[in-house]
C-alpha cells in the first residue's frame, strides 16, 4: 500500500478538520428567495491531537459555536472535510461523508456539552433519564447496570446518586451542567466539544466544572475542543489556542506562545481586556472600536481591519495569508513578518 | 367550582330575562311580544297569572334564581320557607333536579337530556373527538417535521380554507350534495331510518354508520383543523429547544426524537383544547344537530330557545358551563400527569 495523506502516521492527530464552511442562507420575500448568505464559519482549518485540549476564543457571533456543532454535523456542513482517527493506527473516517444512520454510531466516541444548563435538558426527563438514554439507545447497557452505571457517572461528576430519579428543574445551574456533562461522558467518548460549557456559571462553581473537566481528560484520555470567551479559563485550560475572528481563525498557538507573544493585532486587542491580579502592573489596553462587521457582508481585505489599530492599505484590499511564526504558531496578518 | 357554577346560573338567568319574550306569552301563542294582552279580556290574564304562579315565574328574580340553583323548590308545591305547601321541598341543580318542561309537566328534563346525551349527542361526539385527536396529531407532526417544504405549505393551507368554513355552511352543502338533492349517497336527517327497527343487528348498526357519516364529518373538520395546527405550532417550537439538539448530540434517530423529547413537551397546549371541547360534545352542537335534525342535546336546547321554556334553557345551558368547568378540571389534571413540573398539593 503506498503512502497516502489520509494514511496513518504515529503523530496522526485524532480530529483533523480542513476548509470548514457554514453558511446559513438568506431568504427574502413571498417565494423565499435566496438573497445572500451568512458566513458564520467560513474556512476553519485545525487539528486535535489526543489527549489534547484546543481552545476556540473569540467575540460573540464570531462563529465559535457554529464551528463546534458543524464540526460534530448537528449543524450539516456547507463544505469542507473533517476526519476522526480512532486510534492512530486506524484509518480516518470521513465525518463529512457519512450517512445520518452512520454518523449516529460515531456519536459514541464524539460528543458535546451544550453551553445552557437550563434549556439543553428536556424538562420532562429525569437526570437519570436524560444521562442513560444513550446508553440504551446504543445498546450499551440495560437495566440494573445502566442505572448502577448512571449513578456512577452521576457520582463521578459530583452529584448524589439519588439524583438519578429528580427533575432537570430540581437542580442548579452548575448541577445542571454536571448533568450536562455526566450524560456527555456516558458514551465514553474519545472527542468532547465544550462549548462555552463553563460559561453560564458562577466564578466559583466555574473552577470546580473546570478542574473535573481537567481529571476526567486525564482519566479518560479525552481530547476537547473548548469554545470560550473567557481568556483566563482558556489559558488554564489548553494546550492550544485558536482565536477566530468573524468565521476565520485568525491567530493559532500554543497557549504558552499566544499569551508572552501575540502577534495578531486583535490577539493583542483581546488579551489587553483580561484583567491581570496586580494593582502595580499598568498595562496598556487597546480599546476595539465599532462592532464587528456583519458576516453576511464582511468587508473586503482583512476582515479585522476596519477595527484594527495599526491596519495598512493593503490590509483593506486582500485578506491575508496564514504566516508561520513558528512551528507551533501562526497567524493570519499582514504585519507578521 | 361551585361558586363559579352558581356565577354561571346566575348570568344565565340574567340574560333570559333580558331576552325579548316570556314563556307565558309564548304559551299564549303571543310569541315574543311586547306585552298586549289585554284583547282576549281577563280569562287570558287569569290563565297567565296562573301559569305564573305555578312555575314561580311571579316571584322575584332572585327568588328564581334560587329555584333553579336549588337545594329548594320554590314553587308553589315547594319549600315552606318560600310560602310552598312544603309536598316537593326540594329542587334546582344543587339538589340534582331540573324539573321538568315548562309546557309538559309530564316530561322530566334531567331524563330526556340523558335519553338524548346516550342516543345521539355522546356517540356522535365521541366519534367525532376521536377521529379529530386521531387524525390531527399525526398531521400536526408530520407537517411541524417538514416546516417550510411544499408539503407543509399545502396543508397549512387546506387546513386553513377548512378552519374558515363555517359549520352551517357546510353542513347544508354536503346535505346538497350527498342528499336526494344531489348524488343521492347518504341519508341527512335523523340518526336512524324510519324502519330501523325491523332490521337485524348488523344492517341497523350500518344504517346508523351511514346516518353517522355527515353529522361527525361537520362536527371533526373544524375542531381537526384548529387542533392540528395547535399540534404542529407546539411542534415547531419544540424542536428548536436546546434539548432536543442534546438528543441528537446522544445519537438518537430521527423518530426517537419526535416521539419520546419533542411529542411530550408539545402536548400541553393540545391538553387544554380538550377542555374546551369536552362542553361541545355533552352540551351537543346545536347547529348541527337542527340541521342534521339529530335528536340530541343540542336540538334540546334550541327547542328550549325557540319556547322560551327556560327550564329546558336553564337545564343544558347549566350542563355546559358544567362541563366546562370539568373539562378545565381535567386538563388541570392531564397537565400534572405531563409536566413533573407541575404538582398540585
Amino acid at each position: 500500500m503506498t503512502e497516502s495523506t489520509t494514511a496513518p502516521t504515529s503523530t496522526a492527530p485524532l480530529i483533523e478538520v480542513e476548509g470548514l464552511r457554514k453558511y446559513f442562507p438568506i431568504r427574502k420575500g413571498v417565494f423565499s428567495r435566496h438573497v445572500g448568505n451568512v458566513k458564520a464559519v467560513d474556512g476553519l482549518s485545525f487539528t486535535v491531537g489526543r489527549q489534547e485540549t484546543l481552545s476556540l476564543v473569540g467575540e460573540s457571533g464570531c462563529g465559535k459555536t457554529t464551528a463546534g456543532r458543524t464540526l460534530l454535523r448537528l449543524l450539516e456542513p456547507t463544505a469542507g472535510r473533517a476526519s476522526y482517527r480512532a486510534e492512530p493506527d486506524t484509518e480516518a473516517i470521513e465525518l463529512f461523508d457519512l450517512s445520518r444512520r452512520q454518523m449516529r454510531e460515531y456519536r459514541t466516541d464524539l460528543q458535546i456539552i451544550f453551553q445552557d444548563p437550563y434549556s439543553s435538558l428536556n424538562p420532562r426527563k429525569t437526570a437519570g433519564g436524560i444521562v442513560g438514554e444513550a446508553l440504551r439507545v446504543h445498546g450499551l447497557a440495560t437495566g440494573q447496570e445502566l442505572e448502577d452505571r448512571v449513578a456512577e457517572l452521576l457520582v463521578r461528576v459530583g452529584l448524589r446518586a439519588d439524583a438519578f430519579n429528580r427533575f432537570p428543574h430540581e437542580f442548579s445551574g452548575g448541577q445542571r451542567q454536571r448533568i450536562g456533562i455526566a450524560r456527555a461522558l456516558a458514551l465514553e467518548p474519545r472527542f468532547i466539544v465544550c462549548d462555552e460549557a463553563v460559561s453560564a456559571l458562577d466564578v466559583s462553581i466555574q473552577a470546580q466544572v473546570i478542574n473535573l473537566l481537567k481529571d476526567l481528560q486525564e482519566e479518560r484520555g479525552l481530547s476537547f475542543l473548548f469554545i470560550a470567551h473567557d481568556l483566563s479559563v482558556v489559558k488554564y485550560l489548553s494546550d492550544r489556542i485558536a482565536v477566530m475572528y468573524l468565521g476565520r481563525i485568525v491567530e493559532l498557538a500554543t497557549a504558552a506562545e499566544l499569551f508572552s507573544n501575540p502577534r495578531h493585532p486583535y490577539t493583542k486587542a483581546l488579551l489587553s481586556a483580561v484583567p491581570r491580579p496586580d494593582p502595580k502592573l499598568r498595562q496598556e489596553r487597546i480599546p476595539l472600536t465599532g462592532d464587528v462587521p456583519s458576516p453576511m457582508n464582511p468587508p473586503p481585505g482583512c476582515h479585522f481591519a476596519p477595527r484594527c489599530p495599526v491596519a495598512e492599505k493593503r490590509c483593506h484590499e486582500a485578506y491575508p495569508e496564514t504566516v508561520k511564526v513558528t512551528a507551533t504558531h501562526e497567524a493570519a496578518c499582514h504585519l507578521v513578518e | 367550582m361551585v361558586p363559579t357554577l352558581m356565577g354561571i346560573i346566575l348570568i344565565i338567568l340574567g340574560l333570559l330575562h333580558a331576552a325579548p319574550g316570556d314563556p307565558a306569552m309564548q304559551m299564549m301563542g303571543l310569541g315574543g311580544g311586547t306585552g298586549e294582552v289585554s284583547q282576549e279580556g281577563v280569562d287570558i290574564e287569569a290563565k297567565i297569572a296562573k301559569f305564573k304562579r305555578d312555575n314561580a315565574l311571579d316571584r322575584n328574580f332572585l327568588v328564581q334564581y334560587l329555584g333553579h340553583l336549588g337545594p329548594f323548590n320554590v314553587k308553589p308545591d315547594g319549600h315552606e320557607l318560600f310560602g310552598g305547601d312544603g309536598r316537593n321541598p326540594w329542587g334546582g341543580f344543587l339538589s340534582f333536579s331540573f324539573g321538568s318542561e315548562l309546557f309538559n309537566r309530564n316530561k322530566m328534563i334531567g331524563a330526556e337530556i340523558w335519553k338524548r346525551l346516550k342516543s345521539t349527542t355522546l356517540p356522535l361526539a365521541i366519534i367525532s373527538i376521536f377521529l379529530t385527536y386521531l387524525l390531527a396529531l399525526p398531521i400536526g407532526i408530520y407537517s411541524a417535521n417538514r416546516q417550510g417544504t411544499t408539503i407543509d405549505k399545502v396543508t397549512t393551507l387546506g387546513l386553513f380554507i377548512l378552519y374558515s368554513i363555517p359549520v352551517f355552511w357546510a353542513a347544508l352543502m354536503l346535505k346538497l350534495i350527498f342528499g336526494k338533492t344531489g348524488l343521492s349517497l347518504l341519508p341527512v336527517m335523523n340518526l336512524h331510518s324510519q324502519d330501523s327497527d325491523q332490521l337485524g343487528t348488523m344492517a341497523y348498526f350500518l344504517d346508523t354508520a351511514k346516518h353517522m357519516i355527515l353529522p361527525v364529518a361537520v362536527m371533526t373538520y373544524g375542531g381537526l383543523a384548529y387542533l392540528s395546527r395547535q399540534m404542529r405550532t407546539g411542534m415547531i417550537e419544540v424542536i428548536h429547544q436546546d434539548y432536543i439538539r442534546t438528543a441528537k448530540a446522544k445519537g438518537l434517530g430521527s423518530k426517537a426524537i419526535v416521539f419520546k423529547h419533542a411529542l411530550r413537551n408539545s402536548v400541553i397546549p393540545v391538553i387544554t383544547i380538550f377542555a374546551s371541547i369536552l362542553p361541545i360534545m355533552i352540551g351537543g352542537s346545536l347547529i348541527i344537530e337542527v340541521v342534521f335534525d339529530l335528536p340530541g342535546t343540542g336540538e334540546y336546547m334550541f327547542k328550549g330557545l325557540m319556547e322560551r321554556d327556560y327550564n329546558i334553557i336553564m337545564a343544558t345551558m347549566t350542563l355546559s358551563g358544567t362541563m366546562t368547568l370539568v373539562g378545565i378540571l381535567l386538563s388541570d389534571i392531564a397537565y400534572a400527569l405531563v409536566d413533573p413540573r407541575i404538582t398540585y398539593s
